[in-house]
């Protein structure tokens, strides 16, 4: 099949980028990646400058690649982007390719983005602390099926990025609310319940990411289907956080 | 009280703001439409002027309408703090964006700004005129002195034989639906209100809302136009 390619092109972060045309020849079962792979190939015979995007396992499930295919993140399908195919587009079609945009996502070349402020948000709470040793034993602590069953579906996050691309305000509500609901739901995450709250909300605001207006596109776009319960989950457990946190107090060294 | 400054300026808390003062206002506008309908009863205005009597001079009413006041901008300063931070989120846009959410949903900012106007000139030709005569600064409102009330329902009448004025008021109250749809059931997430058991019901219950109440308001000034 043979489509028309409209790619954002951009030297460096400092550059001027536009968009610029592009045709490929591919076969409909290849995946949108294989599609830019075959692309390059042809790019680099050439001589010219490959197109730089991001990708890592190609198996949907470690949140590397993102594209913001047609005006959608992930392109057409719920999807990651290695898991879309090209089956899912016409022959002939234009395809415009664009890297997410965000002033917390700064643009390094082309189609990648710097999604390192996700890291440092999950630096922020995203863990539970956790003693050294022999292994707990598995099932020690009970969790009932619908809470457990809730967390792992906060967890299926895989931060790509995606309700961030998403988002009209360039939020990244749902991906914080995901990971503070997958430990608050669990009795493990309740020691550092406030403080994870407080500190990665703190740490999402100081990225630069816009506020929540409930529109929803996050949670369509999620490639995971992170539900939009978890950012109701997440303000609820800020609010309480900041309404009944305890500032730490000093201790003295006992005899 | 440093901590409760920062909870406030959080993105979150800003939009807990937006929330709570946008609840207080969603029951504001149904005491607003209960007394409001007694316009539609055809008894030359008694039940209007009588409520109209009472909610300016009862102190508790009174009180409220001042929280009433202080909620309205906290609901417009916030979402201008608010709308400035988000537009700074995304300084690049995209060269083709294919939406997925609802217009309302993205368009609140718009549909309030036609609200806000519409306040203005709703709130300069009613509760001004009869506030400047109330306080003895000239008579816009005739004083009823059978009845000993000031007589807003002959000025109502009177406003609402504009036709401009009652296409105003039905277009407002179209963009108030619009912004209730989504408003409603947004605000109840943003201060963590979501359940299986409840939240269905509270998405039914501030559809039905977004489009009762404005109804309710718009067929006021038509019913009067028409009437003549």
């Amino acid at each position: 099949m043979k489509l028309n390619l409209k790619i954002w092109r951009q030297s460096d972060a400092s550059a001027s980028g536009k968009l610029v045309d592009y045709k490929v020849d591919i076969n409909p079962e290849m995946s949108f990646l294989e599609m830019l792979d075959v692309l390059n190939e042809e790019l680099a015979r050439k001589g010219e400058d490959p197109v730089a995007f991001d990708h890592d396992c190609r198996e949907g499930i470690c949140g590397a690649c993102s594209l913001y295919i047609n005006g959608r993140p992930h392109g057409p399908m719920q999807t990651t982007t290695c898991q879309l195919h090209m089956r899912h587009f016409k022959d002939g079609e234009t395809i415009i390719i664009e890297p997410w945009r965000a002033a917390a996502f700064p643009l390094l070349k082309d189609l990648v983005v710097d999604r390192s402020a996700f890291d440092r948000i999950n630096h922020a709470g995203g863990f539970v602390s956790v003693n050294t040793g022999s292994a707990p034993d598995a099932n020690e602590i009970l969790i009932p099926k619908t809470e457990s069953d809730e967390a792992f579906n906060s967890a299926a996050c895989i931060g790509c990025g995606a309700c961030v691309a998403a988002c009209k305000n360039a939020s990244a509500m749902l991906f914080v609310s995901a990971k503070i609901s997958h430990l608050a739901l669990l009795p493990q995450g309740q020691p550092e319940r406030e403080r994870r709250a407080e500190n990665m909300v703190a740490q999402m605001d100081a990225e630069g990411f816009g506020a929540c207006t409930n529109t929803g596109a996050c949670s369509i776009e999620c490639p995971k289907g992170i539900s939009m319960s978890n950012i109701a989950l997440m303000n609820r457990d800020f609010i309480f956080a900041s309404l009944t946190s305890k500032p730490e107090l000093k201790v003295s060294e006992g005899a | 009280m440093n901590w409760l400054v920062n909870a406030l300026t959080s993105t979150i808390g800003r939009k807990v703001l937006m929330a709570l003062s946008g609840l207080f206002l969603i029951l504001f506008l149904v005491v607003h439409l209960v007394g409001n309908l007694q316009l539609l009863k055809s008894d030359g205005g008694i039940a209007f002027n009588t409520y109209a009597k009472f909610m300016g001079h009862n102190p508790l009413i009174q009180t409220v309408s001042i929280l009433n006041f202080v909620f309205i901008l906290t609901h417009i300063f916030v979402s201008l703090f608010l709308t400035l931070r988000n537009s700074k989120a995304r300084p690049h846009g995209y060269a083709y964006v294919n939406n997925s959410s609802t217009w309302s949903s993205r368009n609140m900012g718009i549909l309030g700004t036609i609200i806000l106007v519409f306040l203005v000139v709703h709130l300069v030709n009613f509760w001004g005129k009869m506030k400047l005569t109330d306080f003895g600064i000239g008579s816009y409102v005739e004083h009823d002195t059978t009845q000993d009330y000031l007589d807003l329902y002959t000025t109502t009448k009177a406003a609402f034989q504009d036709w401009w004025l009652v296409l105003l008021y039905v277009v407002s109250m179209i963009a108030l639906a619009f912004h209730l749809s989504h408003g409603f059931q947004s605000a109840f997430r943003t201060i963590g209100v979501n359940h299986p058991k409840y939240t269905p019901f509270l998405k039914g219950l501030g559809l039905a809302f977004s489009i009762i109440v404005p109804a309710g308001f718009a067929i006021i000034p038509v019913y009067m136009f028409l009437q003549g």
